[in-house]
């Protein structure tokens, strides 16, 4: 067992875990935040991606172990002060889910992508959300709502991804 | 709610593009999925699947298994008797069907490789893996009927002794069933004066790939024994457990919760659900099994898998006189829960929205060493519509006429309707010329064959073609009646139950069970307006058999044609209900009460009452009509007189790279009817999402299995899920001939954009290049199939799909590891 601390959601927690732990089922058995969830076994998926260090990470590719002193933002910590994330709010309002199994993972990287792009062509978010898989909405809502988070205040965009784990 | 007659009418819900009420939970991680329930005491199980497609189980050591620090115990097929149940086939589609006893666990013999031979129960998911990995099973390894056609000739037996893999033989004829003529008949002549055109199409094996893989748990503790699970089928799941493990149905309660997407492959009883039910009462103790995306690709029941053998007959100027349709489905290893029902769907689809004056259906269903097989979105739809709609477009080349043309002249006209079709369905409405007009001006129909002909005159390297589906399929599964002549086990009907509450809120319960389609939004406003109260004020309970007692879950397009439509009846009864208290409590006639949004009121006058004070008034129960029961819930079933038979013209431009296959999809157009539109935003999600499944069926998803019958994509780096860069975003449209067979007149959208988009996409890869010799390209069409059926190199791309580009497990291939061995190839 190794013992590691970190940040998740902006709570401080430590524990002790088998080096062979990922960060995933660390997240979903440890600390219960089953609001990040497991799609595959190959990291095909991005359905368990995360925010660590500011940066989106699928998390069934990062040991817990890895993550120890770091800040990792979940789907769960996203919304501030009862307030949605202007992403989150993009995609109810585009409709960019159905089943809501790869959402919060979808979230998170167009979180991400919109950081680094705060006004991407649609070209640009299809690339940047390769690495997640949705099987309802054939991604056309997704892009529509990334589009959307885009077209909103771009400063609220960028900066609530910090301003949560902060 | 309006306080006067003066008012303005309320704008209605039905028609409003409603975000979601579901999506709050959802886009901030406060779901309820399977695996994320922890119970007190929660022990978890990991299965061990036979690596063999076909072997004799010799011996099972769990001795090391059962040794390891957290272990609870292991257990084979020999521990258990009846108690473990079968799994069940609901559709003998032949009185005389083959069905191999299907067993959750099998003590002797396995028929598939991934088929259940011990489970292990272990204190955390890990170390219950890790045991699994040490329990030692011992096969002697048995031929495999594997190639569908081959195992169709009974080389080789799937199961010995069954003495045939051939399960069963369904037939639909035109002539014996009265609804049409003779196709031989036709056959005959058009060979003599007319056009026969012969095709064999091969829909491949695929998997339904749902995002949320498959769990369960079971909870044996309480009173009654309650199981979660990532099902579509909570109330079938029930009546199953029921009847094949003893329990009695009262003492079981199945729950559904949040469940991440199914397309037909959670309708299904799983072995995995009945092992962690046997394993559950035997120890005691919750337990949980959540499947690997491996596991799931390799174990759930997959989809299509058919050749079809098509022969279409026509006059010279390409009017159809006959079409004969004789297919071969792989059921896998056993016979799912629909099983052989699935390509018997087809027999009602491949004559589609045509005229065909004689029709002949033959299928037969095919045993296997492979994966079983059953509903896929669509579920023998889109293999119907494949067929024909690809046939159509090359009886418009034999003739020589725009494709369209072929279909304009052999389709139903609008004033048809209704039209008795000659596999003897009765389509109630439908307008295919409003449907195809508009499809047409929002594609730039004409813009786009016009640089095709630029494209081929100037021998660009870069071909562009167009393609065609104008489809139909049958949904709202499904009048009882109709079930019962086709031998299905139940019935099609649906159930709901409205509940007014105190406060004047409505509870609605529906036996449709959602797994992302958004039911609680839709049937919230459907009975927001039928009662005029706030979209708000309907909560919606579904997916638990406590709760939601009496269901036929959800499929086949059938939860609003089907419940909604229950759910309108149930409406209805509260508002009679409530009718003669208004009147009490108004102190006027039952007869000059009147209801409308929302409010009753009496005639002439300004007097009136909303429904929810009514229903206030009939929980305090003080003051009600002399002998009324004080209670307005209602409670409705409903078992629908007809299919719905919603269609759609579906255009696509592909650019294909002649030198190197490469495809490119330009443009892709959809218009679809399916009658009146309850919230236009969840139809486009289900449109758009349909798209991409049909699409992906016609361009990359295949599942290969190698000549051990090991499945070779059995992960997602194998199976070629597509990504939202590998897709585009669809122009989609509607016209509506509301059906005449529901009061909402609703058709059913879930599986339409599946059903239609294949055929277009690859008769518009195939019109790209058909003036370079190609007729056909084997799905899935890839960029190899594409070149290598350009370059007329190896016999025009239908050759089986490559079991891996790079070899796994070959000696000497790259990812061979040459540290220990040093074996491994040079780089």
């Amino acid at each position: 067992m190794t013992r590691i601390s970190l940040t998740v959601d902006g709570e401080k927690v430590a524990d002790d875990v088998e080096p062979r732990m990922l960060l995933v089922q660390y997240l979903r058995e440890k600390l219960g935040k089953t609001g990040t969830v497991i799609g595959c076994d190959t990291s095909n998926c991005g359905a368990c991606t995360v925010h660590l260090d500011g940066q989106s990470v699928k998390s069934c590719n990062v040991l817990a172990v890895q993550a120890d002193g770091a800040e990792v933002t979940t789907i769960e910590g996203l919304a501030t002060n009862g307030q949605l994330h202007p992403v989150q709010e993009a995609f109810r309002e585009c409709h960019g889910l159905q089943c809501g199994f790869c959402t919060p993972g979808m979230i998170m990287q167009s979180v991400d992508l919109l950081k680094n792009n705060p006004h991407p062509s649609e070209e640009e978010i299809r690339l940047g959300l390769e690495g997640n898989l949705c099987r309802c909405t054939g991604y056309h809502n997704i892009v529509k709502a990334v589009q959307y988070a885009a077209a909103q205040d771009s400063s609220s965009v960028s900066g609530a991804s910090e301003g949560v784990t902060a | 709610m309006t306080a006067t007659q003066d008012a303005p009418a309320p704008q209605l819900e039905i028609g409003r593009d409603r975000r979601r009420k579901e999506d709050q939970r959802l886009i901030t991680g406060r779901t309820r999925w399977t695996d994320n329930l922890t119970l007190p005491g929660m022990l978890h199980l990991a299965m061990v699947r036979s690596p063999h497609a076909h072997a004799n189980i010799t011996s099972i050591d769990v001795s090391a298994a059962n040794a390891m620090t957290n272990v609870v115990d292991v257990f084979t097929g020999k521990d258990f008797g009846e108690e473990l149940g079968v799994c069940i086939n609901a559709w003998p589609i032949t009185p005389d069907q083959v069905t191999p006893v299907h067993s959750p666990m099998p003590a002797d013999r396995v028929a598939f490789a991934g088929e259940i031979v011990a489970v292990v129960v272990a204190r955390t998911a890990a170390e219950a893996r890790d045991a699994a990995e040490l329990v030692d099973v011992e096969y002697d390894e048995l031929p495999a009927a594997l190639d569908l056609k081959e195992s169709a000739s009974d080389t080789v037996l799937a199961h010995p002794d069954a003495g045939t893999n051939k399960s069963a033989l369904w037939v639909f004829d035109s002539k014996e069933a009265g609804t049409g003529g003779d196709v031989e008949e036709a056959i005959a002549k058009a060979r003599t004066d007319g056009i026969v055109i012969e095709r064999e199409y091969r829909q491949q094996r695929l998997i339904p790939a749902f995002m949320e893989p498959r769990s369960v748990v079971v909870d044996p503790t309480g009173e009654q024994y309650t199981m979660w699970s990532a099902t579509q089928i909570p109330h079938i799941l029930r009546f199953a457990l029921a009847a094949t493990t003893g329990v009695p149905e009262s003492k079981i309660r199945v729950i559904a919760p949040d469940v991440g997407g199914g397309f037909g492959g959670k309708l299904q009883v799983t072995p995995e659900e009945w092992i962690a039910w046997a394993v559950g009462r035997r120890i005691g103790k919750p337990v949980k099994y959540t499947e690997t995306r491996s596991e799931s690709l390799l174990s759930a029941h997959h989809g299509r898998d058919q050749w079809q053998k098509l022969t279409l007959a026509a006059e010279k100027d390409g009017r159809v006189t006959g079409f004969k349709v004789e297919l071969l489905a792989d059921l896998g290893a056993y016979v799912a829960i629909v099983g052989g029902g699935v390509p018997v769907l087809g027999a009602f689809m491949f004559n589609s929205i045509y005229k065909f004056p004689a029709y002949h259906f033959a299928c037969q269903t095919v045993l296997t060493n492979k994966t079983w097989t059953d509903a896929y979105r669509g579920a023998g739809r889109p293999e119907a519509t494949y067929g024909v709609e690809r046939i159509m477009d090359e009886l418009a080349a034999e003739v020589g006429v725009d494709p369209m043309e072929i279909r304009v002249m052999n389709w139903i006209k609008h004033e048809e309707f209704p039209f008795t079709t000659v596999a003897g369905m009765q389509y109630d409405s439908g307008n295919y010329e409003a449907a195809t007009e508009k499809a047409m001006a929002m594609f730039g129909y004409d813009e786009l064959r016009a640089e095709q002909k630029q494209r081929r005159d100037s021998n660009d390297p870069v071909q562009l073609g167009i393609g065609i589906s104008t489809f139909t399929e049958m949904c709202g599964l499904a009048p009882s009646r109709v079930l019962g002549s086709l031998d299905y086990g139940a019935g099609g009907w649906e159930h709901a139950s409205v509940r007014m509450l105190a406060t004047g809120k409505v509870e609605v319960i529906t036996g449709a069970s959602a797994h992302g389609q958004g039911h609680e939004t839709a049937f919230s406003q459907i009975v927001a307006d039928r009662l005029g109260v706030a979209f708000e004020d309907v909560e919606v309970l579904h997916g638990d058999t406590q709760v939601a007692h009496k269901g036929l879950d959800t499929y086949g397009s059938r939860s609003l044609v089907v419940g909604g439509e229950a759910l309108v009846k149930a409406a209805d009864k509260v508002i009679e209900k409530a009718r003669p208290v208004a009147a009490h409590l108004l102190e006027a006639s039952v007869d000059d009460i009147e209801f409308s949004s929302g409010r009753f009121s009496v005639r002439g006058t300004d007097q009136g009452m909303a429904i929810g004070e009514i229903a206030t008034a009939v929980f305090a129960a003080h003051n009600l009509p002399d002998g009324m029961e004080p209670s307005l819930d209602s409670d409705a079933t409903y078992d629908p007189v007809n299919f719905s038979f919603p269609h759609g013209t579906h255009l696509c431009a592909m650019e294909v790279d002649t030198e190197t296959g490469a495809l490119k999809m330009r443009k892709y157009t959809c218009v679809d009817d399916i009658g009146n539109i309850i919230n236009p935003l969840i139809v486009s999600g289900q449109v758009h999402g349909g798209l991409v499944q049909g699409i992906a069926q016609a361009l990359w998803e295949e599942a290969v299995y190698d000549d051990a019958g090991t499945l070779v994509s059995g992960s997602f780096v194998d199976y070629l899920l597509p990504t939202a860069a590998d897709t585009i975003s669809f122009d989609i449209g509607h016209t509506t001939s509301p059906s005449t067979t529901n009061t909402l007149g609703t058709k059913g959208v879930g599986e339409a954009g599946t059903i239609a988009s294949t055929p277009a996409v690859v008769n518009a890869v195939v019109d790209a290049v058909r003036h370079l010799g190609v007729t056909d390209i084997t799905m899935p069409c890839t960029p190899e199939r594409v070149w290598r059926a350009v370059n007329k190199s190896g016999g025009g791309g239908a050759e089986p799909t490559e079991e891996s580009a790079m070899p796994h497990f070959v000696e000497g291939a790259l990812n061979q590891d040459a540290g220990e061995t040093g074996e491994g190839g040079d780089l």
